[in-house]
C-alpha cells in the first residue's frame, strides 16, 4: 500500500521532468531559458563534488540558523511573559500588530545600511521574520495552559521564575516546538530571499550570478538543491519534534 | 473596558515612537541608521504632496493583488481537483509537499530568464510564491467534507458541479480564507523583492534606491508605508472573512 502510494507520488514529478527534457530536445522550449535535466543533474553533481554548492549552503544555513536563534531567544521569553501576564499582552497588542505586517523584505535596505553585505544582514532580516510565529505561538501556548497547573505551582511554594521553568515552559513546549519548526523554514526562505535581493553570499546569490551569466543549468541545479535542502530540513524537524516530544503525546494518549 | 485597553495599547505604541523621536533628537541613536521618525513622516508628506508617491504605491498594490488573486483562483481550482479522489491525492500531494518549503524568491531568477524584467515576471513569481497556503488549505478543506453529506447529495441526484459549489466549497471556505490571509502577506513580500530586482517602479525599487544613496529617512518612510499596507490588507481580509463566514456558528480564530 505505502509502496503503491510512493510510486504514485513519483509519477507526476518524473513525467514532468521527462516532458521538460523532451520539449527542450525537440526545440519546443528554448534551451537557453530552460536548460534540460540531462545538463542540470551533471551541473548539480559537479557543484557538489567541487564543494562550491556545499560552501554556499553552509553560508545560507549558518545565517538562517543565527537569525532563527535570535528570534527564539527573544520570542520565547517574551511570549512566556505576555502569555502569563494578560495586561502586558493587551498593552503591547497594537505595537505587535503594527510591526508584524511589515514585509521582511522592506527591512533589507535599512539592515544593509547598518551591517553592509554580511551574514548579519541575512540573519537580522530572518530574525525579524521568524520572531512573529515564535512569539505568537508561545503566547498562545502559555495562555492555553491549564490554570490549575500554575495554581498547583503556587500552592507548592514555587517562586515566579521556578513556576515558569517547571510548569509553564514544559506545558507550552509542544506549541513552542511547532512555532520553532515553522520559524526555521521561514528563516531559510528569508535568508535565500535576502541573498537574491541584495546580499552577495550563499545559495541565493549563486542563483542570481548563474542567471546573469546565462548559465541556466547551474541556476536550475541550485534551484533543485534549495528545494531538496528545504524539504529535508522540514522532514528532519518533524521527526525530531516527534522524537523529543513523545513523552507529551504518550501522556496525552494515556489521559 | 475593551476600549480602555485599546487606548492604553495605542498609547504604549505612541510612547515607543516618541521615545525613538527623543533618542534621535538627542543623538542617542545614530541618525544615519535610525533617523527621527518625524523626518520619515515629513518625507511621506512631501511625496504625497508632489505626487511622486502614487505611481510606485499603485504599482506595488496592483502587482501584489494581481498575483494574489491569480494564486487564489489557481489554488482553489487545483485544490478541488487534487482533493477530488484518493488517486489524484496520491499523485500530486507529494509534489505539493516538496514544493511548499521552496523559497518562492528562488523562482525569481528563472522567471527573469523566461519573462525578462517585466510586470508579468513579478506577477508570475507572486502567483507561484503565494499559492501554497491557499492550495494546502483548499486540499484539506475539500477533503474534510462530511462523507454522509456527499452521499446525501448523491441520493438527491445533485450534479458534480452543484455538489462542489453548494457543499464542498462552503466547507472548504474557512481553510481557504486562512490560506488567503497568509498568502497575501507573502504576496506583498515577494512583490517588494521582485521590484528590488526588476527595477519596476514600485515601493521595493524606491526603498532600495534610497538605500543606495544612504537616505535612511526615505527608507523608513517606505517601510512605514509597506507596514501600513500590510496592516490594511490583513484588516480588510479579516473583515471580508467575517462577512463571508458569518453563517458559521463560531469562527475559531482569536
Amino acid at each position: 500500500m505505502t509502496l503503491r502510494r510512493l510510486l504514485l507520488g513519483l509519477v507526476f514529478p518524473v513525467a514532468l521532468l521527462a516532458a521538460w527534457e523532451v520539449s527542450v530536445r525537440t526545440g519546443l522550449l528554448s534551451e537557453d531559458v530552460f536548460s534540460r535535466i540531462s545538463r542540470i543533474v551533471p551541473a548539480l553533481l559537479e557543484g557538489l563534488a567541487d564543494g562550491t554548492i556545499l560552501a554556499r549552503t553552509y553560508e545560507t544555513l549558518a545565517a538562517a540558523l543565527f537569525g532563527w536563534a535570535i528570534a527564539a531567544a527573544i520570542g520565547i521569553p517574551l511570549g512566556l511573559v505576555l502569555g502569563l501576564v494578560r495586561p502586558l499582552e493587551r498593552l503591547t497588542l497594537v505595537t505587535i500588530e503594527a510591526l508584524r505586517p511589515v514585509p521582511s523584505a522592506a527591512l533589507i535596505p535599512i539592515v544593509l545600511l547598518i551591517f553592509g553585505f554580511s551574514l548579519e544582514l541575512d540573519a537580522t532580516v530572518a530574525a525579524f521574520a521568524c520572531l512573529w510565529p515564535v512569539l505568537i505561538v508561545t503566547t498562545g501556548a502559555v495562555r492555553g495552559i491549564e490554570p490549575r497547573l500554575l495554581e498547583v505551582g503556587r500552592a507548592l511554594g514555587y517562586g515566579a521564575l521556578a513556576r515558569i521553568w517547571h510548569f509553564a515552559l514544559p506545558a507550552a513546549l509542544p506549541g513552542i516546538a511547532v512555532g520553532l519548526r515553522v520559524a526555521f523554514g521561514i528563516a531559510i526562505v528569508v535568508a535565500v530571499t535576502v541573498e537574491i535581493a541584495a546580499n552577495p553570499r550563499g545559495l541565493g546569490y549563486a542563483m542570481i550570478t548563474a542567471q546573469q551569466s546565462l548559465r541556466a543549468e547551474v541556476m536550475y541545479a541550485h534551484l533543485f538543491w534549495i528545494g531538496l535542502v528545504g524539504w529535508l530540513i522540514n522532514v528532519a524537524m518533524i521527526r525530531a519534534e516527534r522524537h523529543w516530544l513523545r513523552w507529551y503525546w504518550a501522556a496525552r494518549g494515556a489521559a | 473596558m475593551r476600549a480602555a485597553w485599546l487606548a492604553a495599547s495605542v498609547a504604549f505604541a505612541a510612547a515607543l515612537v516618541a521615545l525613538w523621536q527623543v533618542a534621535a533628537d538627542h543623538g542617542l541613536v545614530s541618525r544615519v541608521f535610525f533617523p527621527a521618525p518625524s523626518r520619515a513622516f515629513d518625507f511621506l508628506g512631501e511625496w504625497a504632496a508632489s505626487g511622486e508617491l502614487w505611481g510606485p504605491l499603485a504599482g506595488t498594490i496592483w502587482r501584489t493583488l494581481a498575483g494574489w488573486l491569480g494564486a487564489t483562483l489557481l489554488g482553489v481550482a487545483l485544490g478541488a481537483a487534487i482533493a477530488s479522489s484518493a488517486v489524484t491525492r496520491d499523485l500530486f500531494e507529494p509534489t505539493v509537499e516538496f514544493l511548499r518549503p521552496m523559497p518562492s524568491s528562488a523562482m525569481i531568477p528563472p522567471a527573469i530568464l523566461l519573462l525578462g524584467l517585466t510586470d508579468g515576471m513579478v506577477v508570475a513569481v507572486v502567483v507561484f510564491g503565494s499559492i501554497w497556503p491557499i492550495l494546502l488549505g483548499a486540499i484539506h478543506g475539500f477533503r474534510s467534507v462530511e462523507p454522509r453529506l456527499m452521499e446525501l447529495a448523491r441520493t438527491l441526484r445533485m450534479g458534480r458541479m452543484h455538489r462542489l459549489a453548494s457543499i464542498a466549497l462552503p466547507n472548504a471556505l474557512p481553510e481557504i480564507f486562512a490560506g488567503m490571509r497568509v498568502s497575501l502577506a507573502i504576496a506583498l513580500i515577494i512583490t517588494v523583492v521582485a521590484e528590488m530586482l526588476s527595477s519596476r517602479p514600485g515601493l521595493g525599487q524606491m526603498i532600495l534606491f534610497a538605500a543606495r544613496n544612504f537616505r535612511s529617512a526615505e527608507i523608513f518612510a517606505g517601510v512605514f508605508l509597506l507596514g501600513a499596507l500590510g496592516y490594511l490588507f490583513n484588516a480588510v481580509l479579516e473583515r471580508a472573512e467575517r462577512y463571508f463566514l458569518r453563517w458559521r456558528p463560531a469562527v475559531g480564530n482569536g
